[in-house]
């Protein structure tokens, strides 16, 4: 019995059952962590003692028979960019360094209700800039398929985390696809929920209108249950929504016949990689034989995705990270007046990704060109979610792949930020739309994971998780692993 | 297109002290980024409302109540530099 292959609906029953105990659970994971956390280097810090500790409890409450949750026990990593009480949180980035937050995300705060493990806090790109995790201020994180190629970004450290077991779970954030392209590039499941559906108190903010966090798993149904617990208003994050939480699992049926789905044909145009299109296909007649019905559609405006979403991101990072300033806490460079001690602070604490960010976004914003950039990029924007919600009166959801290429070679784009940006061009849209994306693994091409999005209508999880569910049942692509 | 002129004018806007080699990097590199962007003046966005937001919330109250908050010291003690209940800085003026 591998403890550290399983997903955590099954080990959450060996738990209850008594078969095995939290802190072996607990132990086997660190001891994974221990082999192989040299070459991934998914962790930028650990918490074995707490970890262990918070496994004793767990297993002290299931001696005194406790009606426990169905996540207790089960070991949980979390990414940077969540404050933590009492643990530090750098969001990858040398200007938080040494920053312990003084309280709780709401994400973490029902995480201990369920009493996860924590086992630590996993790299990403710094301020969740990136799609390669090769912008983290400390060091890159390997795909653990492959050593020498990206796990994807910007939650890169969570999502190879949970494919080289060294976490069960995980939780990732997504701003422009960086929960789900990781999931791909990493052979795990990734969504990224409708806008407002998890609350963001707690989050360190970069996009304000699409920042989303989201579950990072081993399988659906685990997906699911990580998706119950997090999920729900929050008055603290004036941007949650209302809507009732169903529970995900009942969604978990393997039955498909008559859903409609349909396939942006732009998803399928020129720069997609055969391996990756071969792999759709494969999916699309999977799907088919399963009785869904699968057509072509359109969405005229996603090509504009992309540069909408580079100025509209980074425009409302310019503002968020204006706070980062040498006064209330992380990094001080002094200089003589105010002004200088900003710049000196921000330009030692930032790395280039975040400066160019910075950059484009004040451009953006700035007298003169606020019109032509930023408020025509928040029209294209409208003309984008009224493509989606053209698409959804004819279908239940969409179905693309999550990133045009399988997983690409370290330090392949990183001289190229148009490059580096273009891997996000099959999420960017479901991002700026704020409806959810729900990445799985569907195949390889080669040795390397490819995974497809499932696209739906805000506030339709459930569905996606049905979908999803009956598609990996039919498939089984998850009972592969890396070897490590 | 963008200058260097411009490069060096955001940069003091954003609060970022420059070397002579970011400089020249970022006038490149912003300037192919906004010429790429400029495609979407090919559409035709007249009568099109700009979405800042995806969801329809309006305002958002709340009691106006005294709720939980931190503890000062607590938010204090991160600060590089403080004096009893406040965070020093260097002049202003």
């Amino acid at each position: 019995m591998d403890l550290c292959r399983m997903p955590a609906h099954e080990l959450g029953r060996l738990l209850r059952e008594r078969k095995v105990s939290a802190l072996e659970l607990t132990d086997a994971v660190f001891s994974r962590i221990d082999a192989v956390e040299d070459k991934v280097k998914a962790y930028l810090l650990l918490l074995r003692e707490e970890a262990r500790s918070q496994a004793r409890a767990v297993d002290a409450a299931l001696a005194a028979k406790e009606e426990l949750p169905p996540l207790a026990g089960v070991p949980l990593a979390v990414k940077d960019n969540l404050c933590m009480t009492g643990v530090e949180t750098t969001c990858a980035s040398k200007i938080l360094k040494g920053f312990v937050p003084p309280y709780d995300a709401t994400v973490i705060e029902r995480l201990k209700e369920q009493r996860v493990v924590f086992t630590g806090k996993t790299n990403m790109d710094e301020f969740a800039m990136g799609s390669s995790t090769e912008n983290s201020g400390f060091y890159p994180t390997a795909n653990p398929w492959d050593l020498k190629r990206v796990p994807g970004g910007s939650s890169g450290g969570s999502a190879a985390a949970v494919a080289a077991g060294e976490a069960v779970t995980a939780i990732g954030s997504d701003t422009g696809g960086s929960i789900r392209l990781p999931a791909a590039f990493c052979g795990v499941v990734g969504l990224k929920p409708t806008y407002g559906r998890v609350s963001r108190y707690g989050l360190v903010a970069f996009a304000s209108s699409l920042d989303q966090i989201g579950p990072i798993t081993r399988d659906v149904r685990d997906c699911a249950l990580l998706l119950n617990a997090i999920a729900g208003h929050d008055p603290r994050d004036s941007t949650s929504a209302p809507q009732e939480v169903p529970d995900y699992t009942e969604f978990l049926v393997p039955e498909i016949k008559g859903f409609r789905i349909g396939i942006p044909k732009e998803y399928v145009a020129e720069g997609i990689a055969p391996a990756v299109r071969d792999v759709l296909a494969e999916a699309v007649h999977l799907l088919t034989r399963m009785g869904a019905v699968v057509e072509e559609t359109s969405l005229p405006h996603v090509s504009y995705s992309l540069p909408a979403y580079y100025l509209i991101a980074p425009a409302e990072a310019s503002s968020n990270l204006a706070r980062y300033d040498g006064v209330r806490y992380g990094l001080r460079v002094e200089g003589e007046d105010v002004v200088t001690m900003y710049k000196k602070t921000r330009s030692r604490g930032f790395g280039a990704e975040v400066k160019r960010r910075i950059m484009l976004g004040t451009y953006a914003l700035s007298a003169g060109y606020y019109d032509a950039y930023y408020l025509k990029a928040l029209k294209v924007r409208t003309l984008i979610r009224r493509d989606f919600d053209a698409a959804f009166e004819r279908f239940d959801m969409l179905l693309s792949p999550t990133s045009p290429t399988p997983p690409f070679r370290i330090g392949e784009k990183v001289d190229d930020p148009l490059a580096m940006y273009l891997t996000d061009i099959c999420t960017l849209a479901v991002s700026l739309a704020g409806v959810p994306g729900l990445s799985i693994p569907a195949g390889f091409a080669g040795h390397l994971p490819v995974g497809i999005q499932l696209i739906g209508p805000p506030f339709t999880e459930g569905k996606l998780l049905r979908v999803a569910y009956a598609f990996e049942q039919e498939a089984g692509i998850t009972a592969k692993r890396p070897v490590l | 297109m963008i200058t260097r002129k411009d490069v060096e004018h955001v940069a003091l806007l954003g609060r970022l002290e420059l070397s002579e080699e970011e400089i020249e990097v970022y006038t490149k590199q912003l300037g192919r980024i906004l010429d790429y962007a400029s495609v979407l003046n090919e559409l035709d966005t007249e009568n099109v409302p700009p979405m800042a937001h995806v969801l329809p919330l309006q305002n958002v109250f709340r009691q106006d109540a005294v709720g939980r908050h931190l503890d000062p010291e607590a938010v204090l003690s991160h600060a590089p530099d403080r004096e009893d209940r406040f965070f020093r800085v260097p002049r202003l003026v």
